[in-house]
C-alpha cells in the first residue's frame, strides 16, 4: 500500500516487482494471492451456473409470469408461481429497516467516536459489537415475544392518526406479523454492522481536519458536518450496504415473525408478507422437485438484487473517492 | 469448613449430571419404554433415516426404547420433512423413509426402482390427531362442524357470536369478539390433513395441499408456533396436533361429524384411523381415510414408513426389519398414546405387521 496509491475501486493489476533478484517467496505468495483472487470469481460463477442449472426445470414448467405473478403453486400441476409479493416483502422490510437502522447506527458511531469519552466509547463499542454476535434466531423468538406485543399500541396509533398515509392504514384491526414488524426487527440485527463499521471510519478522520475545524470555531456539530462526514461518506455507505446486505437475506428471524402471504399489501402494518429468504426456509422441507426448482429460482433473483445492490454501493464509493483518497 | 464446601459443589455436580442426563435420554414422558425391552429382536449395525417431522418424537421415543435393548444397533432419524425423506429414500441415502402421505403416483416407481428387486411399501405407523385449538375467556368448551370450521378459517365467519356457532354451542358465552385465526405459515402434512378434512366434508373451496391457501388470517411457523401463538393472542383459533394441544394446556374443539360432538382424544381419533381402507395391493398399504364417518373423531392423520418389501440388504435390512418390528407390535405402539399420538389398531395393525414381516 504504501508503494502505490490507486483509488479504491480501481481494477486490480499485479504489481510489478522493482529492483534486484525476483525472489521465490515473492513469485509463490503472488501465485497465492493471485489464486485466492481468481478462486472467489470461481466459486461466485459456480454460485450462479448452479442457480441458473437448477431453476431452469421450474421456469419451464411455470405458466404464470415469474415476475409478476402474486401465487407459490410450484408443486400444484400446472405449476403456477411468481415472485412479485416476495420481492416486494424483502424490499419493503429492507427498506423499513434501513430507515430505522442508517440514523441510530451513525448516530451511535458518531457518539462512541467522537462525544463520548474513551472508557465510555471503548464499553458502548464493546455492546453494539456483541449485538452482531447475537444469534439471528434469538432476535426472531425476541420479535415475535416481546416486540410484537410492546409494538402493538405504536402501531395502533400509526394506523389510528397516519391512516391518511396509505401505507399506514390499517382496515383489519389486526397489527400482529406485519412487514413493519419484521423491518423492526431487521432494524436492530443491522444496527451493529452499520454502527461498527461507521465507528471505525468515523476513527480514522484526520485528527488535522478535526483540529483545523474546531481552531476555526466550529462548534462540534459543525465539525462533524465539515470534517467527519465528507471524510466519512463513502465508509457511512458501505456500512449500510453491508447492513442492506443481511436485512435482505434475513431468513429465519423473518419466517418466524412474518405471516407468509403471497400477495402484495402495501398497508404495512396488516399482518403478511414474506421474502424470498423466509419464503426459502419456509417451504425448503416439504418442497417436491418442481417446488425445490421454484425456490432456487426465487434465490438467484434474491443473489442477483444483493449483487446490484452491491455493485451499486461499489460504484457509489468510486465516484465519492476523492474523499477518502485524501488524506491515505 | 472446607469439607462441607466440596462436598456440597460434588452433590450439585452429581444432581447437574443426572437433570443433563435425564434430559438427555429423553424429551418425553416415555413411561412404557423400559416395559418394551423384551419384546425386540435386536439386530446390529447403524441405518440412516430421514422424514417426516410429524413422527419425529414417535421416532425418538421408539429409538430411545431400541437402543436401550439393542446397544450394538444406531438409528439416525433426521426430521428433514417428509418431501426431503422420500427424495434421500429414493437417492439410496437412507434405509427407510417417514413420510406424512404415502408415495404420490410419480413417486413409487422410482422408489419401486430404488428398491430393485421388490416394491416399496407404503406402512402405516404413527396416527394423529389435529386439535382445533382456541383461546377464548370463559370459554371451556367448544363444538364446531366443518361448514362453520371452514368459515372461520376463510375468513367469512368473523365473530365469535356469529349464529352458526352459536347454533352448535348453545348456551356458551360466546364474545362478540374478532376471531384472531391463526394457520401454518410453513409447508406441512399438519395443514395437508387438516384441509383434507374440510374438503371430504365438502366445506373447502380450495385444493388443499401442505401450503396453507386462504387468505387472511395469520401465519405462525411450526405447530409449537400456532400453539404459542394462540395461547398467546386472545379470542383465537388455530390447529395443531395433540401432543402440541395438551403441552401448551390449550382447549381443544370437539367436532360434529353429524352424529354428535367428538372430543379430540387419542382414543376416538384412533377409531377413525382403524376404521380407514387400504387402497394398496399386497403388503403396500397406502391408507383411505374416511374423514366423512361419524364415530370417530376425523381429522386426523396417519404417517408412514417408507421402504423396500425386497431388495434392502446387509444391516439396512436387518435394524429396518427390527426396528419396524419392535414399533409395529403392540408396546411399540402402546409408546405413542404416552407421547401424544394415535395408536394403529385392530385389523390395521395385523396388516401392518404383515407387512414388515415381509420386509427380507
Amino acid at each position: 500500500m504504501s508503494t502505490t496509491v490507486k483509488p479504491p475501486g480501481a481494477p486490480e493489476t499485479a504489481p510489478e516487482i522493482k529492483g534486484a533478484a525476483v525472489r521465490r517467496g515473492d513469485q509463490v505468495f503472488l501465485g497465492l494471492s493471485r489464486g485466492a483472487g481468481v478462486l472467489i470469481l470461481v466459486i461466485m460463477a459456480a454460485i450462479a451456473v448452479f442457480l441458473i442449472w437448477k431453476a431452469i426445470p421450474s421456469l419451464q414448467a411455470n405458466t404464470a409470469n415469474f415476475f409478476t405473478t402474486q401465487d407459490w403453486t410450484p408443486d400444484a400441476d400446472p405449476a403456477y408461481f411468481g415472485i412479485a409479493a416476495l420481492a416486494f416483502g424483502t424490499i419493503m422490510t429492507a427498506i423499513i429497516a434501513m430507515l430505522l437502522a442508517v440514523p441510530v447506527g451513525i448516530g451511535i458511531a458518531l457518539f462512541i467516536a467522537h462525544y463520548a469519552n474513551k472508557r465510555l466509547g471503548a464499553a458502548l463499542g464493546f455492546i453494539t459489537d456483541l449485538l452482531a454476535a447475537v444469534p439471528s434466531i434469538i432476535f426472531g423468538m425476541w420479535g415475535l415475544s416481546f416486540l410484537m406485543p410492546q409494538m402493538q399500541g405504536f402501531l395502533q396509533w400509526l394506523a389510528t392518526y397516519f391512516a391518511w398515509i396509505p401505507l399506514f392504514q390499517n382496515d383489519l384491526g389486526i397489527y400482529t406479523r406485519s412487514i413493519m414488524i419484521a423491518g423492526t426487527v431487521l432494524a436492530i440485527m443491522v444496527l451493529p454492522t452499520v454502527s461498527a463499521i461507521s465507528r471505525e471510519v468515523f476513527l480514522q478522520v484526520p485528527r488535522e481536519h478535526i483540529e483545523a475545524a474546531l481552531a476555526l470555531g466550529a462548534t462540534r456539530w459543525e465539525m462533524v458536518r465539515m470534517s467527519v462526514f465528507p471524510f466519512a461518506r463513502p465508509g457511512m455507505i458501505s456500512a449500510s450496504m453491508l447492513g442492506l446486505g443481511r436485512a435482505l437475506g434475513e431468513t429465519i428471524a423473518v419466517a418466524l415473525v412474518l405471516s407468509a402471504t403471497y400477495t402484495i399489501n402495501w398497508q404495512i402494518t396488516e399482518p403478511g408478507g414474506n421474502t424470498f429468504a423466509a419464503n426459502i426456509a419456509l417451504r425448503w422441507n416439504e418442497a417436491r422437485p418442481t417446488g425445490l426448482s421454484a425456490l432456487i429460482a426465487s434465490g438467484l433473483v434474491l443473489f442477483v438484487i444483493t449483487l446490484a445492490v452491491n455493485m451499486f454501493a461499489r460504484i457509489v464509493i468510486a465516484r465519492r473517492s476523492e474523499f477518502s483518497g485524501a488524506n491515505s | 469448613m472446607s469439607l462441607s464446601r466440596t462436598s456440597g459443589l460434588a452433590a450439585v455436580m452429581i444432581a447437574g449430571a443426572l437433570a443433563l442426563t435425564a434430559c438427555g435420554s429423553d424429551g418425553g414422558s416415555g413411561t412404557s419404554s423400559s416395559a418394551a425391552t423384551s419384546t425386540i429382536e435386536c439386530a446390529s449395525g447403524s441405518i440412516k433415516a430421514s422424514g417426516s417431522s410429524a413422527q419425529k418424537n414417535a421416532i425418538a421415543e421408539w429409538v430411545n426404547a431400541y437402543i436401550a435393548a439393542c446397544p450394538d444397533a444406531t438409528i439416525d432419524y433426521q426430521a428433514t420433512g417428509s418431501g426431503a425423506g422420500v427424495t434421500d429414500f429414493i437417492n439410496k441415502q437412507t434405509a427407510f423413509a417417514g413420510s406424512d402421505s404415502a408415495l404420490k403416483e410419480d413417486e413409487q416407481p422410482q422408489a419401486d426402482a430404488r428398491c430393485a428387486s421388490g416394491p416399496a411399501l407404503n406402512i402405516p405407523m404413527v396416527g394423529g390427531a389435529i386439535n382445533v385449538v382456541f383461546n377464548v375467556e370463559g370459554l371451556d368448551t367448544l363444538v364446531l362442524d366443518a361448514p362453520t370450521l371452514a368459515g372461520i378459517f376463510n375468513n367469512s365467519i368473523t365473530k365469535w357470536n356469529d349464529p352458526k356457532i352459536a347454533a352448535l354451542n348453545s348456551g356458551a358465552a360466546l364474545p362478540d369478539a374478532t376471531i384472531a385465526q391463526f394457520h401454518r405459515s410453513d409447508e406441512s402434512g399438519t395443514t395437508d390433513n387438516f384441509t383434507k378434512y374440510l374438503i371430504a366434508k365438502d366445506a373447502w373451496d380450495f385444493e388443499g395441499g401442505k401450503a396453507w391457501e386462504a387468505d387472511g388470517g395469520q401465519g405462525a411457523k411450526g405447530s409449537d408456533g400456532v400453539a404459542s401463538a394462540v395461547k398467546s393472542t386472545a379470542n383465537s383459533i388455530g390447529y395443531v396436533e395433540l401432543s402440541f394441544a395438551e403441552d401448551a394446556g390449550l382447549s381443544s374443539a370437539a367436532i360434529d361429524n353429524g352424529n354428535g360432538p367428538i372430543e379430540a382424544t387419542s382414543d376416538n381419533a384412533a377409531i377413525t384411523i382403524s376404521s380407514a381402507t387400504v387402497k394398496g395391493t399386497g403388503n403396500n398399504l397406502p391408507l383411505d381415510i374416511d374423514r366423512a364417518a361419524t364415530k370417530g373423531y376425523p381429522i386426523v392423520l396417519v404417517t408412514y414408513e417408507i421402504t423396500c418389501e425386497k431388495g434392502l440388504s446387509g444391516t439396512d435390512l436387518d435394524v429396518t426389519k427390527s426396528f419396524l418390528t419392535y414399533t409395529a407390535s403392540a408396546d411399540g405402539q402402546a409408546v405413542l398414546k404416552a407421547n401424544g399420538y394415535v395408536p394403529i389398531s385392530g385389523d390395521l395393525l395385523t396388516k401392518v405387521q404383515t407387512a414388515v414381516a415381509a420386509i427380507g
